[in-house]
């Protein structure tokens, strides 16, 4: 805290802002907004970071959907925003058709998704939880937030480079990314390598706020679920990431040294032998890739858990069914993420031995998920439900990641794999995974903890618009691609299918997929103008809104205070689920209470 | 605003914040070469022809270089020893031993590099001098980093020991857990990329 305490003797600062003196070390514009070291802060500002990157990675994904279901014509209006060199006349070309491509994916999860949840709910809601003054290294805090800034920046401006951005696909397969002469690619390493150092930095500080800084009787047993899920979630940060950092370096070296890790002997491109050394291996990118990517998918869905078990709770007015279960489930789910992502490689003719043994693997896992996800129905038996707009997100995700995870175990085993790999059907397994799954979830949570953070809650109606409109055009966008799957449409096909035979019974499903896309958008704007309109216009609530039990809601007021968090240190003396305990005349037993 | 720990080990856990935090960043580094020595090993195994290291390489001058962090090693311990028993004079003296150690290694390694540029062998030349330039540079700017933190500790950092020394203790103590991490990381790739 030392610079934030000289940086208060800043004449100028303290005069400027003297007005919000929410505290008495009164602090300068920059150091208490811009390089805030307080955990709040910076969630909030990685929140809003990682929602405006989920509006970009979108826009590019409605442009592609363009092409999808009117390929060849023009785009109307934005066609010749996009520039001569990416669409002449409005007509996207197929260079440009991956680069979206690739950008999309890799800004949703890297940019979008996972700091939402780690670095934005993470932050700002776990210590809050834990009952713990800050995060246990604050300058840290504030370094990660800028690192994976950096990254962000670094990605954005590979599109405005010479040759565009990285068109490799999200998962920068070589010897394609190698071979392909633009620097899109190199750029997206250098990006990746950032935003890699932003979370190992992230993943640390959470789990030693974790185990260090819980407050007095809040043993491992007494965390919220959500706790829990950030705390895997962070091993699974802390170590898969590595890997991938590491075959960053390697694919850098392809790009910029002349090395040949991933290029093989003999490689020909455009009717002429590659001069490279050769010697190289390109499935050795594959298993370092994956070795990060698949823990990286239940990066994504952990803290989806998470944010639902503490909503479900809440709103059924009842425990959870099975806490200790669900937190070996999570456990147990966090280990098995390292040893399954060789499935991602069936096709790669790795040999049976090695497809058994992944395949099994991959079965087991998906035990975990069913119990997981099982606990959560059970917990809604029984119970009162408030059917309020947190509520219903939670609620649908409950089976929307239940189709994700089902619809996944054909492609769990290789010789249904086989038919599937590579086609429209992945695409619908892990968006109802991600979309309708972690965002919803992340919907869940930004509607549930506003009153947290503002002191107001967000307009109900307006939600539930939002809801029901989101939840009816996701189908409409994810569903038909079982069905294109189903049919054998290969994913990254830049006109849809049109030119193969076996894809024209299901082709008229883009057009229709394409508007449900376009109108998810549109039901983004009620959402948008709800958040915005309630940070001053929602109504005002008290500091426990949702009558809830966790510490966050209990032992501080809301919005909390700016530093320290906690007037007076709290104790618990329960579990984070006492709700509706016989002979209480309140329906809800906050942990820090102590009878 | 205080965080606990930061000096005081926490009853339960017997750790402070700093040392939790220092191994598992060490952790990370594990897997981070981890995976660079997996990648090693597929690719050699993978290939047709691989030259045994001490053909390519200099093994008297990395020899040399292990001593050298051996060494460096050993005194970054007396230091931390020193300021246990109060002697900031031999802290001062045993750190900076250390910073011209890790200097040392570092001007050895330029003149390995130099060999192998001044005859155009560099990374593009085979597979293994490009893992061997990969993953030695990757241990540079290892080398590189703890030279920054050292200088730091050795130099303005010291200010902290006046006012809380135990604190700058610790603060010795994982700045040497990390350099003993890096010594470690050498003790591994010597023999893999020059004896084997």
């Amino acid at each position: 805290m030392e610079n934030v305490t000289t940086a208060g003797h800043a004449p100028a600062g303290a005069h400027a802002h003297g007005h919000a003196h929410l505290h008495d070390h009164e602090q300068s514009f920059i150091w208490k907004y811009v390089f805030s070291q307080d955990h709040k802060v910076i969630g909030i500002q990685y929140t809003i970071t990682a929602l405006l990157f989920l509006l970009f990675g979108f826009a590019l994904m409605a442009l592609m959907r363009y092409q999808l279901a009117f390929p060849m014509q023009p785009i109307p209006v934005i066609g010749s925003l996009l520039g001569q060199a990416n669409a002449p006349g409005g007509i996207m070309l197929p260079e440009f058709y991956n680069q979206l491509g690739a950008m999309h994916g890799t800004i949703m999860v890297f940019l979008g998704v996972v700091p939402l949840a780690v670095g934005g709910f993470g932050n700002y809601v776990m210590p809050l939880q834990i009952g713990a003054p800050d995060m246990a290294f604050p300058k840290l805090n504030m370094a990660s937030y800028w690192v994976y800034f950096i990254g962000g920046v670094v990605m954005l401006t590979s599109f405005f480079i010479p040759g565009g951005a990285a068109q490799s696909g999200w998962t920068s397969y070589p010897p394609l990314s190698v071979i392909t002469a633009t620097d899109g690619q190199t750029m997206w390493l250098i990006g990746m390598i950032f935003l890699i150092t932003s979370s190992l930095l992230g993943s640390m500080n959470f789990i030693v706020t974790i185990i260090q800084l819980r407050a007095k009787g809040l043993n491992f047993f007494r965390l919220p679920f959500f706790v829990w899920a950030q705390f895997v979630t962070s091993f699974l940060l802390l170590l898969a990431f590595p890997p991938l950092e590491a075959a960053g370096v390697l694919q850098l070296m392809d790009k910029v040294a002349g090395t040949s890790f991933f290029l093989p002997s003999g490689l020909v491109v455009g009717n002429k032998v590659m001069e490279r050394s050769g010697g190289g291996n390109p499935l050795l990118w594959q298993h370092l890739f994956w070795f990060l990517a698949h823990p990286e998918v239940y990066v994504l869905i952990l803290p989806a858990m998470g944010i639902v078990s503490e909503i479900i709770a809440n709103n059924t007015r009842k425990p959870l069914w099975g806490y200790r279960v669900l937190v070996y489930a999570i456990i147990f789910l966090g280990f098995m993420s390292f040893v399954v992502w060789a499935h991602h490689m069936f096709m790669t003719g790795m040999g049976t031995t090695m497809s058994s043994f992944f395949q099994t693997t991959t079965m087991i896992i998906s035990i975990p998920s069913v119990i997981i996800l099982s606990a959560l129905f059970l917990s809604l038996y029984g119970g009162s439900i408030r059917y309020n707009t947190p509520m219903l997100f939670a609620l649908a995700f409950l089976p929307m990641f239940g189709i994700g995870g089902l619809t996944g175990l054909p492609l769990g085993l290789a010789p249904s794999d086989i038919h599937l790999h590579d086609t429209y059907y992945v695409i619908g397994h892990f968006h109802y995974v991600v979309a309708p799954g972690t965002i919803f979830a992340r919907c869940a949570g930004i509607y549930y903890g506003f009153p947290k953070v503002t002191g107001r809650r967000m307009n109900d109606v307006l939600g539930k618009i939002h809801f029901v409109g989101s939840f009816i055009a996701i189908n409409g966008i994810f569903f038909p691609m079982f069905i294109q799957g189903l049919h054998g449409v290969n994913r990254r096909l830049y006109d849809g299918g049109v030119q193969y035979a076996h894809a024209q019974p299901v082709l008229h499903w883009n057009q229709f997929m394409s508007y449900s896309a376009w109108t998810l958008m549109a039901f983004q704007l009620v959402f948008i103008v709800n958040f915005f309109w309630s940070i001053k216009g929602g109504k005002a609530v008290g500091s426990n809104p949702w009558n809830a039990t966790t510490l966050e809601w209990t032992a501080t007021s809301s919005p909390p205070l700016a530093h320290g968090n906690f007037e007076t240190q709290p104790e618990v003396f329960r579990g984070p689920y006492e709700y509706s305990v016989p002979g209480r005349s309140t329906d809800y037993f906050p942990q820090n209470q102590r009878d | 605003m205080e965080i606990p720990y930061t000096v005081e080990v926490r009853p339960d856990t017997g750790l402070s914040n700093g040392k939790l935090g220092v191994w598992l960043f060490l952790s990370s580094e594990v897997m981070l070469f981890a995976a660079l020595f997996s990648s090693y090993i597929l690719l050699r195994v993978g290939s047709t022809e691989w030259p045994h290291g001490y053909q390519e390489l200099n093994v008297p001058m990395a020899f040399f270089n292990t001593i050298v962090l051996i060494s460096s090693s050993v005194t970054m311990v007396m230091a931390w020893a020193s300021l246990k028993m109060n002697q900031f004079g031999k802290f001062k003296l045993y750190l900076g031993s250390t910073i011209l150690l890790s200097f040392v290694f570092l001007v050895v390694k330029y003149f390995e590099y130099e060999h192998h540029l001044a005859v155009g062998e560099g990374p593009w030349h085979s597979t293994f001098l490009a893992i061997y330039f990969t993953m030695t540079g990757l241990h540079g700017l290892h080398i590189i980093g703890g030279i920054i933190v050292n200088s730091y500790l050795w130099g303005p950092g010291t200010k902290m020991w006046k006012t809380e020394p135990v604190r700058f203790t610790n603060r010795i103590e994982i700045a040497g857990l990390y350099w003993h991490f890096v010594d470690l990381v050498w003790i591994f790739l010597f023999p893999m990329l020059y004896l084997l």
